[in-house]
């Protein structure tokens, strides 16, 4: 008892000691300080259900390939690795659970009866790395096509086109194609008639004018009225993860611009905090404060495309443009200072790409000052009006609870009265010097997460504000021997900076080898990028962690016993961007 | 002598029906655009009015394709129905005094007749197109179109008892004192609500719902049987707004002290610019309700309406007779 008690960094991990056995148990450091458990594959239904009282969610679920990798001393063999990361709102704290594999034996117990959002997780897992799952009710492939052969992480499954044998889209391959996507009803355990009357079976998307991208959801009908549904992703995958392995660290950040692709560089922004994390940089005060600016931006820009298309999916015609109109003033801003509009990539390990032009003050206080009076205009237009409420009031109502079970995050969870966000729980890059609020509101229906989206807009405007009032000088990199590009001043006055630009920039910078994560609050929940660097130019093992997919899984959960216009209404409300669901 | 009159009126109609129908395409647009801070179709011809000519070369030159899983008489025969049944409706449309094709003395009645049969294109349509979408779409407008018929015609009944006549001509008569805008507000406010219904215009475009059933009834319609469908909607946006200058806003007839100023019809055209206008407001402003939504203000809220409307007016009726 004595040892646990010393080893425990926390009360819940000493009593998993006392119940398991502190033998059962290896840890593993990782540089973001998260508390990093193995333990063997018997144990795993049993220390999970331990631990479900006292974790809210599971945060996420991803496997490694750990073949290839060599900087693992101490920990256990494994050919493969299947990680838990759950999250505790209550504690604030992170546990991580790791499970090694044998090559020749790649199976686990299902969790879906613990958490039930490890259902997906758990498909991914299967569908990229060929990890089985036994006793998952539909473990098919999520993200690739029915018909891929292999499992696409794997370090010896070909990362290019130019691997592989050349693509042909024969008449036999197109039609095999398409019964593969076949809406097949039985499979998911569907009735497809009753006594008297037989369902229709709606394929909806993934063209469609409102599933926002390519997303499919298959519905069983009973007039209007939604039986039962099954969303279908997958159709916008672009194997992001798979593209990190080959990408130095630096020269992946354009791609992560394009994960959640109205987020700009709030997706620079986890990734790169990772980055810094494993590499230890501090970043100085400037940048992390253009950081935040830019990132609450980016915020306000994805929140009035949520706005605008909410209002739309429900019938409006106009507020759309409007919304659209002012997303164009801040592209004029975002314009000026990175020279990019969605897709800036201007965030550099180490800090940001250049300094702030002349004049930017002007550009963001005009913005600033203008925009509330505007979104009062669109509250009376849009929010205010009779026939939205009685679209939105109501509908897709789900609980706080079943909002954790599902791993929903963002303003989604805080419409049902919890008020989690992760610039106040875990202040990172700076945000821990603002003064803002969390707003929060208690139905968790499409009206509230609309509002609370607006509200956020509001509290977005008034962090910028402190940015421009209180901008510190400084530089915008940090002098770390890992900024890339590093600051280029002395480059041609001295062989050893010379030879340092030259290296980071044509080969990358080498990472040393661990493992972090850390958590932002992105524009539509919680994201992180879990990086595993071993100790060279690329990152060996990038998992991205969006909050678009278990958004998604939830949908059937909270459509049952509605009709096709709520299920748009409740489409629009989530917020989410495919490319963000299938990274 | 024959009487040539109406053999060119009814040309004329047919002419400016379709003339006007796409203008209105390319107005309607113009005007959104205006409302929602951008330009709309503003390249083509001074103001962009080229829009219409260049849409319809494009509507020509598709390809005329009837999908192979669907019912190809009906498909083909329903984008007809509508356009057919919506320019008989203009029969009984009277443009100015004398100017009408025909004056029936069941004319209010034979229009209502009109309207009704163009429900049969946008449910033979949805159900011919052999699609899940087109089928729901066709089954919202057929409760849609049938609910709303009920109080489209009763709704009007007000203005038949003070008129005394189902003849539009007498209607347009009988308001050379007051219109009957002031006097039958009520019977109006439903009949424009049934009217936007009945063509089914946002914000009670259910059964074509582009944000739930992409096109619905239409989806599978391209080119020129698109364009049918089109026309009929658009027709049957200037017949509503011509029936309701009609009934309520005193016709042909401008205001008294100022009705020597233009001629009748200068007059009429110039109110149903104003009607369309107003359907186009609506457009941009207001979302759509969800199917059940719209059925419940229509039995529970719009029915009452027209039944008090009745019972009140006949009431008043009655007392006047009396008292004279």
């Amino acid at each position: 008892m004595q040892a646990a008690a010393t080893r425990a960094a926390s009360t819940v991990e000493e009593r998993l000691y006392r119940e398991f056995g502190e033998a059962l148990f290896v840890d593993q450091p990782c540089a973001d300080g998260v508390r990093t458990l193995w333990i063997s594959r018997d144990n795993l239904t049993a220390v999970l259900t331990f631990l479900r009282p006292h974790f809210c969610m599971l945060y996420d679920l991803f496997a490694i390939d750990e073949r290839t990798r060599e900087h693992r001393a101490g920990q256990p063999a494994a050919d493969f690795t299947v990680v838990y990361q759950l999250l505790s709102m209550r504690r604030n704290e992170d546990l991580r659970i790791k499970i090694g594999l044998a090559e020749s034996d790649l199976n686990l117990p299902t969790s879906i009866a613990i958490w039930p959002n490890a259902n997906w997780y758990e498909r991914e897992a299967w569908d990229m790395f060929g990890i089985t799952f036994e006793g998952h009710p539909n473990l098919y492939r999520i993200l690739l096509p029915p018909t891929w052969e292999g499992h696409a992480l794997r370090k010896d499954h070909p990362a290019r086109a130019t691997e592989m044998a050349p693509f042909e889209m024969g008449p036999e391959r197109v039609a095999r194609e398409q019964e593969a996507l076949r809406f097949r009803p039985e499979e998911w355990g569907m009735q497809t008639a009753t006594e008297d009357h037989e369902y229709m079976f709606l394929n909806l998307g993934p063209n469609h004018p409102s599933v926002h991208g390519v997303f499919r959801i298959a519905l069983q009908l009973d007039g209007e009225v939604i039986v039962d549904s099954v969303p279908d992703i997958g159709y916008h995958h672009r194997g992001a993860e798979k593209m990190a392995e080959r990408q130095t660290w630096h020269t992946y950040i354009p791609y992560t611009d394009r994960i959640d692709y109205l987020g700009g560089v709030m997706n620079n922004l986890a990734y790169i905090q990772s980055v810094e994390i494993l590499a230890g940089i501090e970043v100085p005060e400037r940048a992390k404060i253009i950081r935040i600016m830019l990132a609450e931006l980016f915020r306000i820009a994805s929140h009035l495309v949520f706005y605008g298309t909410f209002v739309q999916d429900v019938g409006q015609m106009s507020p759309v443009f409007y919304m659209f109109a002012d997303r164009e003033r801040l592209f004029g801003i975002i314009e000026a200072i990175t020279g990019g509009r969605m897709h800036p990539a201007w965030f550099r390990i180490g800090g940001v790409s250049q300094d702030l032009p002349n004049g930017w003050q002007h550009m963001v206080r005009e913005f600033i000052d203008g925009m509330p009076a505007r979104l009062d205009h669109y509250d009376k237009m849009a929010m205010q009006n009779k026939i939205l409420k009685d679209r939105t009031v109501g509908i897709g109502v789900y609980t706080e609870r079943e909002a954790l079970d599902w791993g929903i995050t963002g303003p989604g969870l805080r419409a049902t009265g919890n008020d989690w966000d992760v610039r106040k729980k875990r202040p990172y890059g700076g945000y821990d010097q603002f003064d803002f609020e969390v707003p929060t509101s208690n139905n968790g229906d499409c009206y509230e997460r609309a509002e609370l989206r607006i509200e956020e807009i509001r509290q977005s405007l008034k962090i910028i504000r402190q940015c421009v009032d209180n901008m510190p000088s400084g530089p915008y990199k940090s002098a770390h021997a890992a900024t890339t590009p590093p600051p280029k001043e002395r480059t041609m006055e001295d062989i050893e900076t010379l030879i340092h630009h030259f290296l980071n920039v044509s080969w990358g910078p080498v990472i040393p080898a661990g493992e972090a994560s850390v958590m932002i609050e992105a524009t539509k929940g919680i994201n992180s990028y879990h990086l595993i660097s071993d100790g060279g130019t690329n990152s060996y093992r990038t998992r991205i962690r969006t909050p678009s997919f278990p958004h998604l899984q939830q949908i059937p959960l909270i459509s049952r016993g509605l009709m096709i216009p709520d299920l748009i209404a409740i489409i629009a409300s989530i917020d989410f961007v495919m490319a963000d669901v299938d990274r | 002598m024959f009487d040539w009159g109406p053999i060119l009126l009814a040309l004329a109609i047919l002419v400016g029906g379709v003339a006007g129908a796409a203008v209105l395409t390319w107005w309607e647009r113009r005007l959104l655009g205006f409302w929602q801070d951008r330009h709309g179709p503003n390249r083509i011809g001074p103001w962009g009015i080229g829009q219409v000519a260049a849409d319809m070369i494009k509507l020509l030159l598709k390809d005329d394709w009837v999908p192979p899983f669907a019912d190809r008489m009906v498909f083909i025969f329903a984008p007809t129905a509508i356009v057919v049944a919506m320019m008989m409706g203009f029969a009984v449309v009277p443009f100015a005094p004398g100017m009408q094709i025909i004056d029936v003395n069941i004319g209010l009645l034979f229009f209502l007749g009109m309207t009704s049969l163009a429900v049969y294109s946008v449910l033979l349509g949805g159900l011919a197109s052999n699609n899940k979408y087109a089928l729901l779409g066709g089954l919202r407008s057929a409760s849609q179109m049938v609910s709303y018929e009920v109080f489209m015609g009763l709704s009007l009944m007000g203005v038949v008892m003070m008129s005394g006549s189902f003849s539009l001509v007498d209607i347009v008569a009988a308001q050379r004192d007051v219109w009957f805008c002031f006097s039958q507000a009520l019977g109006l406010l439903v009949f424009v609500v049934a009217g936007i219904a009945e063509s089914h215009r946002l914000p009670f475009d259910l059964p074509e719902a582009e944000h739930e059933l992409t096109a619905g009834f239409h989806t599978e319609y391209g080119g020129m049987k698109f364009a049918m469908f089109m026309l009929g909607e658009y027709l049957g946006l200037m017949l509503i707004s011509c029936m309701i200058v009609t009934l309520f806003f005193g016709g042909w007839m401008g205001p008294a002290a100022i009705a020597h100023w233009l001629p009748p019809l200068v007059w009429f055209g110039i109110k149903v610019c104003f009607v369309i206008n107003f359907f186009v407001l609506l457009r941009a402003a207001i979302p759509r309700p969800r199917y059940d939504q719209l059925m419940s203000l229509g039995w529970k809220v719009m029915l009452p309406i027209t039944l008090v409307n009745l019972v009140v007016t006949g009431g008043i009726l009655l007392w006047l007779e009396e008292a004279v």
